[in-house]
């Protein structure tokens, strides 16, 4: 990147008006959210439980997974409601490190076999277990899974000329398959109890008020790099040409442009994007199981976007916020109304706020200023 | 009807094309060479006939085009008119017959995004711009290059391309207006911006169907003003209903009627043709 990269960075941040909020509201919350956690006693008003700090770090993956989105379907125009599987994926490859680092603690105390292993009576671990000891191989594998997923299936659907409604619901059929793949016990996932009671990560545990602020500062700056990310890509010419696709795919292959290989691109990062997110989720919450690849999942990452506002990269981290706080808020109170709260949330959204919440904000504030300059 | 005798040979020569170039017949190796109009001809279609379920759309049509001319295209409904157009930029493959760009470069042998590339533009009746870009934006996308995604994500313009952008608004009348959405710009607007998209591409032909349809009449004076500067840097085709505007344009003027050439010439010698007046005049 080097210079070339922050001029760059500083040229499509001036037009951002969004995003520089964002940013600035990020960074205010990277100190002062560890910051009332960790000085306040716990006696004290301003303290803030490790609680909440955990849930707004599952909020901020969440927020990168909206991100992840947005981008292509915001801005190419591609509907993935199978995007939880990319979420999944990495979550299941950061729960296999942490699984293998459960050791002899585990309730059979096997040093090698996950305790899932032991009880169906599995003597060794299998062959894509290997390697999942090792931190940087699980990182690896969390990029390399769902980019590789992204590629293959985005390679046969795009080369196929597949969009529009027809993709959205080939991406269903895809999370919906592996939903069901990881719910069989023997193929070696933990079956529907998935990997939990996990212990520690690099040594430390994740229990630890300390473990928890890194976990949540390593995922704020995860969601500030995500969004910068995808901003440049979105101010470079290549954003320019992927907004054309969106806007007339014919007309831009016409032109010359590789539009598949643009749309598998785009598709494969965003993917990568997701599994980065669903990394991040799984050490705080504790838990990853197949429902994460439900496709009711997938349909609800795309309504956090809808409702925030699609293709402007910080609408999603707003309705990924909103949707998500609501929901925490509404099960707490009124578990049986949360599905009916979520539909009526989307319905009136795509009925009377099209742009979304950062769309409705920005036309009132236009609407605010334009009498004034007359 | 007589059948028509095939050319016997390779030493036989038949067509105009083959006559200029001294009775070498190009082997013709499937890849574009460059385009060669060293005889004063940019584009030569011989004898070229296509078929829809025994219709004949175009039947033994033979129409050159000059090297800079600015040719308009006149006929009734179902003269072939499009159909050309289609052959022209490889959409439509005819039964017989044969199309060449220039001395070198046979049309029947490419695909549609290489005729583009060769250097063969193609301006569709509806004006298909990228509604959400800027005027600017517009052109920049039109921009010819090596159009792979890594280039893309870190290329910034060069300022000989500014330039070229730059010069190409001023061709077609949108300097004031390059930082607007191309979706707010009217409908002679957007059309003459997607001239300039095609513009930027640098193709030595244009082909440009109907134009001035739907237009307000400053509009059509001011697209009449910008297709006759571009005629002499490109070889422009204009097919097109509305009489007046060809007579302010065209220097040339070829009836079609059935798929074949009725009559060429200037616009006056056309409209004094009895046949013409007779098939397309109605009179």
């Amino acid at each position: 990147m080097g210079t070339l990269g922050m001029g760059a960075l500083a040229q499509s941040l001036r037009t951002d008006r969004g995003g520089r909020l964002f940013l600035g509201v990020l960074g205010v919350a990277m100190l002062l959210v560890p910051a009332l956690n960790l000085l306040p006693p716990a006696t004290s008003a301003l303290h803030l439980s490790s609680y909440t700090v955990t849930l707004i770090g599952k909020y901020m993956s969440y927020a990168m997974l909206a991100i992840a989105v947005d981008l292509i379907w915001g801005y190419c125009g591609i509907l993935s409601l199978g995007h939880g599987a990319f979420f999944a994926l990495g979550g299941y490859a950061i729960g296999m490190y942490l699984m293998r680092q459960i050791g002899t603690r585990g309730v059979y105390g096997d040093p090698v076999l996950p305790d899932f292993m032991v009880f169906l009576n599995w003597k060794e671990l299998p062959w894509f277990w290997q390697g999942f000891q090792s931190f940087p191989f699980a990182l690896a594998m969390v990029v390399m899974v769902p980019g590789l997923l992204a590629l293959v299936f985005g390679y046969l659907a795009f080369r196929a000329r597949v969009s529009g409604v027809y993709l959205s619901i080939i991406t269903q059929a895809l999370t919906y398959a592996l939903m069901l793949a990881f719910f069989r016990n023997d193929m070696g996932f933990g079956g529907n109890n998935g990997f939990t009671d996990f212990k520690d990560l690099l040594g430390f545990s994740l229990q630890a008020p300390g473990m928890r602020t890194a976990l949540y500062l390593i995922t704020a700056f995860a969601l500030g790099a995500t969004y910068v990310g995808c901003r440049l890509i979105i101010a470079s010419r290549a954003g320019r040409v992927i907004e054309a696709i969106r806007d007339a795919e014919n007309r831009a292959r016409f032109i010359g442009y590789k539009v598949e290989s643009f749309k598998l691109w785009l598709f494969v990062l965003s993917a990568v994007i997701a599994g980065l997110a669903g990394a991040l989720y799984v050490p705080q919450i504790g838990i990853i199981n197949p429902s994460e690849f439900s496709p009711a999942n997938s349909i609800e990452i795309v309504i956090w976007v809808a409702i925030g506002g699609r293709g402007t990269l910080y609408g999603a981290v707003v309705g990924a916020f909103l949707v998500n706080y609501a929901k925490t808020y509404f099960t707490a109170a009124l578990p049986s109304m949360w599905l009916y709260a979520l539909g009526a949330l989307f319905v009136v959204v795509t009925l009377f706020l099209p742009q979304g919440i950062v769309g409705a904000i920005g036309g009132w504030s236009l609407a605010r200023r334009r009498p004034a300059q007359a | 009807m007589e059948p028509r005798a095939p050319p016997a040979g390779p030493s036989v020569i038949t067509t105009l094309r083959e006559r200029l170039a001294g009775g070498v017949r190009s082997a013709g190796t499937g890849r574009p060479p460059g385009l060669d109009a060293t005889h004063g001809l940019i584009l030569y279609l011989e004898d070229v006939t296509v078929s829809f379920d025994g219709f004949r759309a175009l039947n033994a049509l033979t129409l050159y085009v000059e090297v800079g001319e600015l040719r308009c295209i006149i006929g009734p409904n179902g003269a072939g008119k499009t159909t050309m157009m289609d052959v022209i930029t490889g959409k439509t493959r005819p039964d017989s017959g044969s199309a060449w760009f220039g001395q070198t470069v046979d049309l029947l042998r490419l695909s549609e995004p290489e005729i583009a590339q060769a250097g063969i533009g193609r301006k569709f009746q509806k004006p298909t711009v990228f509604e959400n870009h800027t005027v600017f934006e517009n052109l920049e996308l039109a921009m010819t290059g090596a159009k792979t995604v890594w280039k893309w994500l870190s290329v910034r313009l060069t300022s000989g391309e500014r330039e070229r952008i730059d010069a190409v608004l001023e061709t077609i009348g949108l300097t004031d207006r390059r930082r607007e959405r191309a979706g707010a710009l009217s409908h002679g607007q957007k059309q003459w911006l997607e001239i300039g998209m095609l513009l930027m591409q640098d193709p030595q032909l244009l082909l440009v169907d109907e134009p001035v349809a739907g237009m307000t009449p400053q509009e059509v004076e001011r697209t009449a003003g910008l297709l006759s500067s571009l005629a002499g840097k490109h070889s422009v085709i204009v097919v097109e209903h509305d009489m007046e505007f060809v007579r302010s344009i065209a220097r040339k003027v070829t009836v079609l009627h059935e798929g074949a050439v009725l009559a060429e010439g200037s616009i006056d010698e056309v409209q004094a043709n009895a046949r013409v007046k007779q098939v397309y005049l109605g009179e």
